[in-house]
Order: structure tokens, then sequence, then C-alpha cells
């Protein structure tokens, strides 16, 4: 519970100076003060339905997915097959950027080739299945189906121009 | 809505059936999940509840609506490049754009770059690999996300 204060310090600040503004409006018949909490009310209840459906479902992920499995399968291997298991392995992990960079040490440490480093990077970024279910369920199976069509050979493509960049160059430092 | 509760309902009886303890584990991760990610999902929706109130609906449509152009892609992908929000608060944040006239195509932009282009994480990722490395590569990130939103804005209206 300290832990949660310490960590969400700012956050929780921020959110009660805004109960107070809210208490403040009511007793003031402030205009402004209204609008914002109609606005937060109507977004809040629609965002706050999904919530615990998509979190139970990330949750499950989390405990199921076999991820050793494939990173059993990553190696040396280069052509398809290892572009295949790189991106499965990015698509089955949760969790911002900065998560994936000790995996692409790894990967590196293995022999993985440069590019299939950065397909890792660039599919985790775009195409990781949870923040997928997150975005089919807020924005649509539309824009979530074009995006991921269009940010597949983008990243690749940039992953071939890092390894034509820093091919011979590259490499990685464990800061871990 | 509908589709998910059928689909995280079968699939949590499923879990349970075959493996309590682990069923267990997954509703720990998920509320985990959920208590670290409130605070910050607040003060986002709060944030934007501001902005909404100021901003009229055309001066945001203007912004970052199907007819701002150029400065809706350039807004996008600058404010996705500095911040470092997750995207569990994104998506539902950029759902919220849209119902106040963000353009899909614009919105494609912010997130993409928001994910990964990460100036904020730049040290962090110079030290695995090296800075020319790191630089680069949310350059080249930069540009992806740009055409990326370019691509979809050319086919949504056709689709």
């Amino acid at each position: 519970m300290k832990k949660f204060f310490a960590k969400n310090r700012n956050d929780l600040i921020f959110i009660a100076i805004f109960v107070i503004f809210a208490i403040i409006t009511y007793f003031s018949n402030f205009s402004f003060g209204f609008k914002v909490i109609n606005n937060l009310k109507t977004s809040f209840i629609e965002m706050i339905s999904y919530m615990p459906l998509i979190f139970i479902l990330l949750g499950l992920f989390e405990a199921w997915v076999p991820r050793e499995i494939i990173e059993k399968h990553i190696g040396k291997q280069s052509g398809a097959m290892g572009i295949f298991w790189v991106i499965l392995l990015a698509m089955l992990q949760m969790g911002p950027l900065y998560s994936a960079f000790p995996v692409a040490y790894l990967l590196w440490r293995k022999g993985a080739s440069v590019r299939n480093i950065f397909v890792y990077l660039g599919a985790f970024t775009t195409i990781k299945i949870p923040m997928l279910t997150f975005e089919i369920g807020y924005l649509g199976l539309k824009f979530s189906l074009l995006r991921t069509f269009f940010a597949l050979p983008v990243f690749i493509v940039i992953a071939i121009i890092m390894e034509k960049i820093f091919g011979k160059e590259f490499k990685m430092n464990n800061t871990v | 809505m509908k589709l998910l509760i059928i689909v995280t309902f079968i699939l949590l009886l499923l879990s349970l059936f075959l493996d309590k303890e682990r069923t267990k584990e997954a509703l720990r991760i998920a509320w985990n999940l959920l208590v670290n990610i409130l605070p910050s999902f607040l003060t986002i929706l709060i944030a934007v509840a501001f902005l909404l109130a100021l901003l009229p609906k055309e001066a945001l449509a203007r912004l970052l609506g199907e007819r701002s152009g150029a400065i809706g892609f350039v807004i996008a992908a600058l404010l996705g490049s500095i911040s470092l929000i997750p995207g569990i608060v994104a998506y539902p944040l950029s759902s919220v754009l849209i119902k106040n006239g963000a353009a899909y195509p614009i919105i494609a932009v912010f997130i993409t770059t928001l994910m990964m282009v990460v100036i904020v994480t730049l040290p962090l990722e110079q030290k695995f690999f090296g800075f020319k490395v790191a630089l680069v590569r949310n350059i080249l990130s930069f540009i992806g996300a740009v055409l990326i939103g370019l691509l979809i804005a050319f086919v949504w209206r056709m689709i």
C-alpha cells in the first residue's frame, strides 16, 4: 500500500486536486467546472466498462503463454523462419518499449541477426497481441487491421535499413 | 463489447477447468495491472476532460480532424514522440479524441509514434545499443509512423 502511494504520488496528488475542484464546482455552480465533470463522466463510464474484461484477458495471457518454448527457436537461423519466430515472440509479450531491450540483448547473445533484432523491436512496439486486444476494443477492428497491415512491412523495412547501416559494427551492451 | 464479454468468460472458464492455480495467478496479475494503471489512467482522463472543456469541438477537429491536413500529422507525431503514455491508457484516450472530432489516420500516427519513438527513454536505449543506433532507430521509426498514417489516410475512405 505504501509502495502504491509512493509510486503514484504525482497522479494521486493530481486526482486529489481534481476532487477539490469538483467539490468547489458543486458548491459554487461554476459552469466550466460542470463541463469538465460531465466530460470526465462520459469518458470514464465508457472506458471503465471495458477494463476488467481486458485485464482478465491480459492476466490469462501472461499466465498461459509459453514464451520459453519460442525463445528456444530463436537463434542464428535467418530467412523467413527467423523473422516468423521473432515476430511471434514479440507479439506474445507485454509492456512498454524499454522492457523489450533486455530481451533484444538476449536475442543478440543467442546469435540473432541485426535485422531480426530490429524486427523484434518493431513487432514488439506495434503488433503485440495484448495491445491489439485493447486497440480493437477501443478503436475498432478496421483501424486495428489497417494499422497492423501497414506497420508490418514498415518495421521490416526499418530493420533491413538498420542492418545495412550498422550490420558490421553492431554491438549490444548488457546494462542489467 | 458483447463478443469481448463472451470470449473472456469462455477463456476464464476454460482456464479454471484446466488449472485452478494458474487461473488464480492470472487473476492476481490482472488485479495488479489494474491497480497499477488506474492512477495514471484517471489522471489522463481528467486532463483530457479539461482539454475538451477548454477546446471546443470545432477547434479539436481543426487541429486533429480530417481536414487538419499536414498540421494534424505534425501535432500527432510530435505528441506521440515526446510522451510516455502506456498503451493501456493510450487507446481509451484515442477513442475519446475520435469521439470529439479527431480523425483515424491522425490517431494512427499518434499511436505509432507513441509506441515506436520514445525520446524519454532514449538514454536507456542508448545504454543497450549505443547512441547512434538508438538515434537512427528513433528517426526511422518516426518517418515510418508518419508513413503508416498516410497509408491509412489514403485507404480509409475506400474501405
